[in-house]
Parts: structure tokens; sequence; C-alpha cells
């Protein structure tokens, strides 16, 4: 289904169990999407909805509980070549010549990110000597210029600094230099500016556009802020409950949502460019269900308006698309064709 | 919650129609200590020492004094099902002890007799004693009704090692308790005031506590073991060991006391409760003595094996406690000479006793450490 | 409108962590520095800024969870006026019952080990010590029907916390702050823990509980968009100062103060067609405590001059009801949360 054009990634029919003892319980499934090159795809969902799983799991670092039960990630080079994450398995040397070379990785912490008894520049530079077994002074020389490209200023000196003497903003620019020392085709952004100002992460994601176009790197994003991707991507995947309800171009997605959720939670968002026209914010009720006690069918009918009983109930929802705009409900097609 | 947790709760719950909402912080524990194998075996090796200090006198075949002559540095008799010539014997029984004189050393040596068959019986009549000191009867668990029993053999004057072995454990673990309990009155005290305190207060008794610690232990047990007089009868004895060690032993727990608090006090719920107009007393109360109680269970349960092994220690040294109080340490004094180890290796025995205990309090603690904050991420 | 809390000069401030050898701190950090504001009964002040500014500890501090060092904060109560500040510890378990908060993480502010009715009558039970006669029924009478306002059914209040989310979770807590019937309550990040189908319906209920039990709102936040749907004044604040404090409109659209306006700038707008042109900020926050010269704001600003740098402006009416510290800020044109976003044709409604 996913159109041979220039693609970075594509995820295909992607599950994630939990596995304990006899039992599996799903906690991702089905997921299919893909990436081109120089695009930047927003997973967005609520918390527990599988997304930070899903972006784990493209590099294999689930933890051992957790398993990837069906699927492919077909992960493509520049030359053409293509290789299946899930077929390299979660350790050895494949899957290592992989992390970090070919996909980066940044995360929502950037306080944890690196070790507190290294300087930044070892821990950069000791990306660059892994992969590319280059020499320490070649490392060292790379890791300054990405610094010097990720706004940190006097660069040189940097390197020999420690995480801790950096603030949140420096240290999540110096975790975006390290992810991008050997020039990965693809980068995924696990919220990573959540934990950040304001006035910080307008910095961060000018600096990720910036660097996306200049690099051309593939960049997926995960958030749970509508406005970050509004403003950051070019696609959008929604997920709730583990499954991707909608995905599409974000503008249609903003423009025109179909699915009931992606509605409520574009209703339920205050904007403050808003705020004159007194629109009144409409809460979803309910709340988020338990991964491990959802319900049947539809997962987001017990709180969805237009749910109609039983037939939401009884069996998972039918995929519909439209060009780019897939969506997984009931009303989809009507909605679609529209 | 993780997502192990809660996967952890949502298996737990169709079982016994679980209500996980409705569970209090006890509950939640139980279920989890549950789960660890290794400490519901400690608990019940636990439970079998327990049963031992209550009731030693029905469950030993003999009273702890009670000599057999005919059967001085006897070895352990095991009991069997079937006969030599291998038929069943649906009671189990002991081989008779046929006793002769080696003509070289003129020493009496015990042989199993295999022609006689002494039955083990249940419930039979014995030594007399008085249960709990007040009930005078005299059955026991099990012996003889013809012959003798000693499981584990008997000593150099012909006293059941079985018997004192199962009699020593009121005192080995009950000095252990005692220690315990007083070492965590002490610990909560101390720890709990330089916690709520603080300032230089607290600084003052980390000090004392780092000065304590930095004793080397043993020599300090030595030199207070020795300062006792030596014609202290055995209570009072018995008493200042049990001081000793629970003095020593109160700054383990002071400082684990002092951290939680300290760490608990910053709580948000505690914050909360504060603005909420609760009185110092009642957030002492509500809020933080019940969010490190669990805490102090686990640290109790581990400081347990350290007393005991500190009695031990000083009674083999024979420091501690002596004839004719019995505990583990004493019957292993017993067994310190060469010509025990060479003639009687069976007196060793009791020290099997200890190393079970302190391993089963080490896996309770262990149980007990994960399931005491059933909250955590 | 009668002020109902006013609060002038309060200045907190917090021994450094470095100590010397003996415990004494080497310095301090001042976490407030000289704010004066009030609410006026049945208001809702908002009180933005970013982490380290102050505002956690600015709210806390007019409930005085933590002491002020400095100043003053009263309480207009119908039967006479009340000094907060010079409160002795019996009398401001008390007075409790006239504010309370609402904490940031409903994770932790709720005692794992109570049933949800022992959480929520414990502000009851706490006044009854204090001469207040309850007795049970009219304690349960009272926890039922907050609960009930809250949106907690009956059979839920002998359950424990772990077994609520998070949205559930604050409203226990609401409904605990609100047991004692307060006229003010500090709402310290109320919503920002929760997932944003949540957040909606809190902020509902928040605003619901203020209109039927006539309450008085100090709502702190860094989220701004959220601040514009409840408050009617916002307070902007910079490294421990008020920088900026007017009704919600005019200081979103019509800022006075520069920090505000790169705030507004950075928030970004959930809708694609809105391109934001973000006033970027040079460099980061300055370390709190050693705060620069002048204007605190001067590393940072883009109109700053050399007077910013030497003399500290202070907060002054520049429009009607609209306060703020700069030195410029009669002169300056700047651009509010409306200017920053270009917006290529009108939203399609949905």
């Amino acid at each position: 289904m996913a159109e041979a054009r220039d693609n970075v990634l594509d995820v295909e029919t992607l599950s994630i169990a939990l596995r304990q003892d006899d039992a599996t319980v799903p906690i991702v499934e089905d997921i299919s999407f893909s990436l081109a090159r120089g695009e930047v795809l927003a997973l967005v969902g609520e918390s527990g909805s599988g997304k930070s799983l899903t972006a784990l799991s493209l590099m294999q670092l689930l933890s051992k509980e957790l398993a990837i039960t069906k699927g492919r990630i077909l992960l493509h080079a520049a030359d053409g070549g293509v290789t299946d994450i899930v077929g390299l398995g979660a350790n050895g040397r494949a899957i290592e010549a992989i992390r970090g070379r070919r996909m980066g990785m940044i995360f929502q912490e950037p306080m944890s990110s690196f070790s507190p008894i290294h300087t930044i520049g070892a821990q950069i530079a000791e990306v660059a000597m892994i992969h590319e077994k280059v020499t320490r002074e070649e490392a060292r020389r790379r890791a300054a210029e990405l610094l010097a490209k990720v706004g940190i200023p006097d660069p040189v000196r940097a390197l020999d600094r420690y995480p801790q003497e950096f603030s949140g903003g420096m240290r999540q620019r110096a975790m975006i230099a390290r992810a991008l020392i050997c020039g990965p085709g693809l980068l995924i952004a696990d919220e990573p500016t959540t934990a950040l100002d304001v006035t910080i992460q307008s910095q961060i994601l000018d600096l990720m556009r910036k660097l996306k176009n200049e690099l051309g790197m593939a960049i997926l994003f995960i958030t749970h802020d509508l406005g970050i991707v509004a403003q950051m991507a070019d696609r959008v995947a929604i997920m709730y409950s583990g499954r991707i309800v909608e995905s599409g171009p974000v503008r249609d997605i903003f423009r025109r949502p179909v699915h009931p959720y992606t509605r409520a939670l574009l209703e339920a968002v205050p904007r403050l460019g808003d705020i004159d026209r007194h629109r009144k914010i409409r809460p979803i009720a309910g709340s988020i269900p338990n991964i491990f006690d959802v319900p049947q069918g539809c997962r987001f009918h017990p709180r969805c308006p237009a749910a109609q009983l039983p037939r939401c109930a009884e069996a998972p929802p039918p995929r519909y698309d439209a060009g780019r705009h897939h969506v997984s409900c009931i009303h989809g097609a009507e909605e679609l064709g529209r | 919650m993780s997502l192990i947790d809660t996967y952890r709760a949502y298996r737990a719950r169709p079982k016994a129609i679980r209500r996980t909402d409705l569970a209090s912080q006890w509950q939640l524990m139980w279920w989890r200590f549950r789960k660890h194998r290794m400490a519901m075996l400690g608990m019940i090796l636990l439970g079998l020492f327990g049963v031992c200090v209550l009731f030693p006198e029905p469950i030993s075949p003999y009273a702890p004094f009670e000599r057999n002559s005919k059967y001085v540095a006897g070895a352990p008799m095991m009991p069997h099902f079937f006969e030599a010539d291998g038929t069943f014997h649906p009671r189990p029984f002991v081989y008779g002890v046929k006793s002769e004189r080696d003509p070289v050393t003129l020493k009496l040596r015990h042989t199993r007799d295999e022609t006689k068959i002494w039955e083990i019986a249940f419930f039979v009549k014995g030594d007399p004693y008085h249960l709990f000191g007040l009930i005078p009867l005299d059955i026991h668990l099990f012996g003889t009704r013809e012959g003798f029993i000693h499981l584990f053999g008997t000593d150099f004057t012909g006293l059941d090692i079985f018997s004192r072995t199962i009699h020593a454990c009121r005192v080995s673990l009950s000095v252990g308790l005692v220690g315990v309990l007083v070492s965590f009155v002490l610990g909560a005290a101390i720890g709990g005031a330089a916690g709520y305190f603080g300032g230089q207060f607290d600084n003052i008794v980390m000090r004392i506590i780092e000065f304590i610690r930095s004793i080397p232990t043993l020599p300090l047990w030595l030199a207070l073991a020795a300062a006792l007089p030596r014609d202290w009868g055995p209570l009072p004895t018995y008493l200042a060991v049990t001081a000793i060690l629970a003095l020593l032993g109160w700054t383990w727990l002071a400082r684990t006391v002092r951290s939680k608090l300290l760490a608990t006090r910053h709580e948000d719920f505690v914050l909360a409760a504060k603005l909420s107009g609760c009185s110092d007393s009642r957030i002492i109360r509500r809020h933080l003595l019940p969010s490190f109680m669990s805490y102090l269970i686990v640290d109790t349960s581990i400081a347990f094996p350290e007393i005991l092994l500190a009695e031990t220690s000083l009674s083999f040294l024979g420091l501690g406690l002596r004839e004719p109080v019995e505990s583990w340490g004493v019957l292993l004094y017993a067994a310190q000479s060469i010509r025990s180890v060479d003639q009687a290796p069976w007196l060793m025995i009791p020290g099997l006793f200890v190393i079970v205990a302190v391993l089963a309090f080490n896996f309770l603690g262990d149980g007990l450490r994960d399931a005491a904050d059933p909250y955590s991420k | 409108m009668s002020d109902l809390l006013t609060v002038s000069n309060l200045s907190v401030r917090y021994p450094s962590r470095e100590k010397t050898g003996w415990g004494k701190p080497k310095s301090y950090v001042s976490a407030v520095d000289d704010v004066s504001f009030s609410i006026a009964r049945g208001e809702t002040l908002g009180l933005v800024g970013e982490s380290g500014s102050g505002k956690t500890t600015l709210g806390l501090s007019v409930l005085r969870g933590v002491e002020p060092s400095a100043g003053r904060i009263q309480l207009t109560l119908p039967r006479g006026t009340l000094d907060v500040t010079a409160l002795s510890s019996k009398e401001l378990r008390r007075a409790r019952r006239h504010f309370q908060m609402i904490f940031q993480d409903p994770y932790a502010s709720l005692n794992p080990r109570m049933t949800v009715r022992d959480i929520i009558s414990e502000p009851l039970i706490a006044q009854r010590g204090l001469g207040e006669s309850l007795d049970r029924a009219m304690i349960n009478a009272r926890v039922v029907d907050i609960a009930q306002r809250c949106g907690l059914s009956r059979d839920q209040l002998r359950r424990f916390p772990h077994a609520f989310s998070g949205g559930q979770r604050q409203r226990i807590a609401i409904a605990r702050a609100l047991v004692l019937n307060p006229d003010l309550v500090v709402c310290d990040e109320p919503i920002s823990a929760l997932d944003v189908s949540i957040q909606a319906q809190i902020l509902n209920l928040l605003a619901e509980l203020q209109e039927s039990l006539g309450l008085t709102y100090l709502f702190i936040a860094h989220d701004l968009a959220a601040v514009a749907y409840v408050c009617d004044r916002v307070a902007v604040m910079y490294l421990g100062q008020i920088v900026e404090l007017g009704p919600t409109r005019s200081v979103y659209f019509t800022p006075k103060h520069p920090y505000t306006e790169a705030l507004m700038s950075a928030v970004p707008e959930p809708d694609p067609d809105a391109t934001l042109r973000p006033i970027l900020l040079q460099g980061e926050r300055p370390d709190p405590s050693n705060p620069p010269s002048g204007c605190r704001f001067h590393t940072r600003c883009r109109y700053a001059t050399e007077l910013c740098a030497t003399a500290a402006p202070t907060l002054r009416e520049v429009a009607n009801g609209q306060f703020a510290a700069c030195h410029y800020a009669t002169e300056l044109t700047l651009q509010g949360a409306q200017d920053l976003r270009e917006r290529k044709d009108e939203r399609v409604a949905v």
C-alpha cells in the first residue's frame, strides 16, 4: 500500500505485545506508516496510546517484556538497499550498526540522556568513533562542527564541558548533535521539547526545522502537542489506545478531520489565536482506556459521540482511504467522500 | 504506574475477584509479597521456628537435661520405613543400638543393631514439663515406647541434641526479637527526632551514629561482654547480652528512619495536609508514619539476622550466654574442640539452624523490600 | 469589585544549595522579589511564567506554604480583614478554611494509603479540632456533596487513589480543596500533568465550580492558551518579578513588555495555516541566584538599551488597568498573540 516513493522508512502492520508467562497483551496493533526523505511525520497520541513504544521498537529498544509480534519495519538506504529491522533482532552487530548511524534518536529528558561522568565532546565523538572508525581527533573535529551547527556558542570549548554544566535547552541541542553526527537518514524525536520552557521550545523547533532542510533527513516526531504538530509536521498519524485512527497530510487532518477522536481532540485544545472569539473548549467525556482493559471493537466507541451501537462495539472499524488520508471509522466512507 | 505493574494487577484480578481499587496498602503489599516464592519459603520456615519457640517441650522428645547414659556421644539415628530385608514397615522406626567397649581404647562404641526395631510413636508420654511454665503436661510429639531416639545424636554427656536445639530456638530467636524491638524503638525515636527537628540536633545525632558505626563491631562486643560479671545468673546475662546487641544495633535503623522521614516530609500530599490545616501530630500519625512503616519493617527483618549472628558469635566465643542457658551459640560452643569435630561432628548441627534462620530472614526481607512500596512505579 | 486578596511587596528567599561546612547557606536565592498584586472576589488571576520564574513559590507563599521573608498578605472577608502574614501557627491553621490549594501532580498530592473519603474529609477533620463543631453525619454529607459536584460518585469514595486515572485524581484533589468552602483557591498548574483530552474536562469543571460556589482563583500555569480561557486578568512573571499585569485580552493582544511579546510568539498554534513568527529569545534564563543588574530581562531583550542594564524599571500603569515593568512600555509597539499568527485564510468551520 505504501507507494514506492523515495521512502526512508516503511512500517507495515506492526504489532507490539507484552509477554508474561502464558499470555500476551497487545499494546500496539497493526500500525502502518511510511516516511519519505526530508519529510516530518508527527505521531500524535495521549498517554497509553503506544506512540513512544512504537518509536522505541523502530530501534529495537523495547524492554524485555515487550516484543514485536507482527509486521515489518523496512529501512531504505540511499543506495536502494532495504533492511527489515524486525528481522535483525534486538541484539547483535547488525542492529547496532543501524542505531545511531542510520537512525538517530532524541528523547524527552535531556537531563538523563547524557552520562554525567563524561564530557559532552567525548559522548558525541564516541558515536562517530564506533560507527565510522574515525580517529579521536577526527571525531572531535566533527563533534565541534555539529555543536556549532546546533547553535552552541564556543563549540570547541563546549566539547570539554560536562552535561550538568549545560542548561536544559543546551543539553537538548547537544543531544541533537549526538543524534546527527553520523548523518542518519531518519531522526526519531520522542517528545523532544516537552520538558522545556516555551521560549526554549521555539528555539529547538526552529533548529530542527533548519537542520532538516539543510541535511534532508526525515523526522518522526512523537508528541502530544497539537500546536507543535501544526507547526512542524508534513503528515500526521493520530494514535489512540495502540492503533492509528487517522493519518494524512497535516492540512487535511486539521481542516477536515474525519475520525471523531481527531475532531474531539481539536475541539478540546485551547488556542491562543482564538481567545477573542470566545470559542468554548469542548472536553472529551470519559477517560483514556487502560491498555490492559481495552474496549472491544473500536476503542474510542465508549467516548464517541457518533458511535453506532452495537456496530462500533463489535468489530474493529474498517479502514478507508482517500488519497493519502486514511481513517479507521465506520463513518469514514461518507466523510471522506464528501 | 508502569506497564508491567498495571498488567500484573490486571492479571491478578480475575482469580479472586480482587478489588484492587478497594485494597489498602497492606493488602497490596501482601498480594505482591505472595508472588515472591523465596520470601514465602522464608516465611514458612520462620513460622516453623516460631512454633519451636512457643512449644519446644512437646516438640522435643526429651527434656534438655535428660541424660541418656546408654548412648553417650551417639551418632544421629535415622528413621526408616523399610527393614534391612526390604519389608515395608508402615510405622517409621529406628534401629536399636548395640554398645560395646573397644578392646584397645576401652571406649564405649555404639553400633546399629539391625535386629532390634524401635517404633516411633506419636503423642507419647515422656518427661513431664510445664507448658508456658504453667500447664503440667507429659505428652511429646514423638518418641519411642521402647528404647530411645536421638535424631541429631547425643553429646559427650548423653544429652539429646535435637531436644536441645529445639529448646535453644527460644533463647536464640528471642534475643534477636527483643534486640530488634529495642533497636527499633531507639532507632525510630532517635532517627525520627533527628529527621523531624533537623538542624543542629540532626547534625549531632548523625555524627554520634557515624562514631558508633566506625567502631569495629567484634572487639566492641567482646569488650562489653567481657565486662559482664561472670557470676551473674543466666537470666541477667541473657538480658545484658540482649541490651548490648540492641544498643549497638539501633544506628542503622535510625538512619533509615531519618532519611525516609526527610523524603516523605517533602511529598506533595504532606504539604497538602499541612495546607488543609492538619496539626503536626496528625501529619505524623496519618501521613508520615504509615508511609515509612513498611520500610521500617523491611529494615527490621534485615537487622534480625545480624543480631542473631551476633548472639551466636558471642556465645560461641564463650562471652555471651553460657550453660545452663541453651542457645544455638551455646550449643556450638561445645562443638569447637578438635575432639568433638573428630568424634561427634553432629554437635555442629545447631549451626545449620543458624544458617537456615538467617537465610529465612534474608529471603523474607527480600520479599518485603519488593512489597514495601506497592505504589512504586 | 472588592479585592479579596491583597499582596504587597512580597519576597521569598531560599537559602542556596551550596552550603558552608556547618550547614549555613552561603547565599540566598530570591525566588520571589518584591511582588504586589490583588485579586477581586470571584475573579481569576492567571500567573504565567517559565520554570524558575517563581510562580509556584509565589502561589505557595500566599498560603504560607512557604514562609515569606518580607511583605504582607491580606484577605478581605465579610467579617473583617485577615492579615495572613501576621497569623500565629494556630490561627493560621484555623484560617486555612479560607484559602486552599490544588497541586500540579495528582499522583503525588494524594496520600496513596487513604481512601478517597478520608482524603476529602481530612480538611474538615483538621478543622474540627479547631473549634468547628462537626459531627460524622455532617462531615459525610459535606464530602458526598462536594465529591458529586466534582464528578465523583458515592461508590468511588471507598476506593483508594491508585484505582483512578490522572483526571479523576485531580477531581479528588479539587474536592479536597473545596470541601471547606474556601474563598480563595490557588491552582498550581492543575492541568499540566494531564492528557489533552482530560485537560478540558478539568478546566471546565473549575469554571463551573467557580460559578456555583463563588470561588476566587489564583491560576498558575505555563500553558498560555489554557490561561486565556479561564482567567480574567494575567500576571506575567520573569525571574521572581511580575513584569506585566493586566486584563487577559490586553496582555495577550497588546502586550507592553517585550518578554510577554516573546512568550506569546513562542506558543505553537494548533493550525497548520497559521504561520508562526516566533521572536526567538537569545540565550537562556539567567541563574536566579545571580540575577542581571537593572531590568532582569535586558540580557535577552531585543529592545534593550544601556539604561536597561543599569536602572531597574518599576511596575507602572501604562494603559487602562494594564501594568508593565519596562522603561519603554509606552514607546514600544509590540505584537500581540494575534499579530504573531498570520492566517492564510479563515478556518473552515468544522
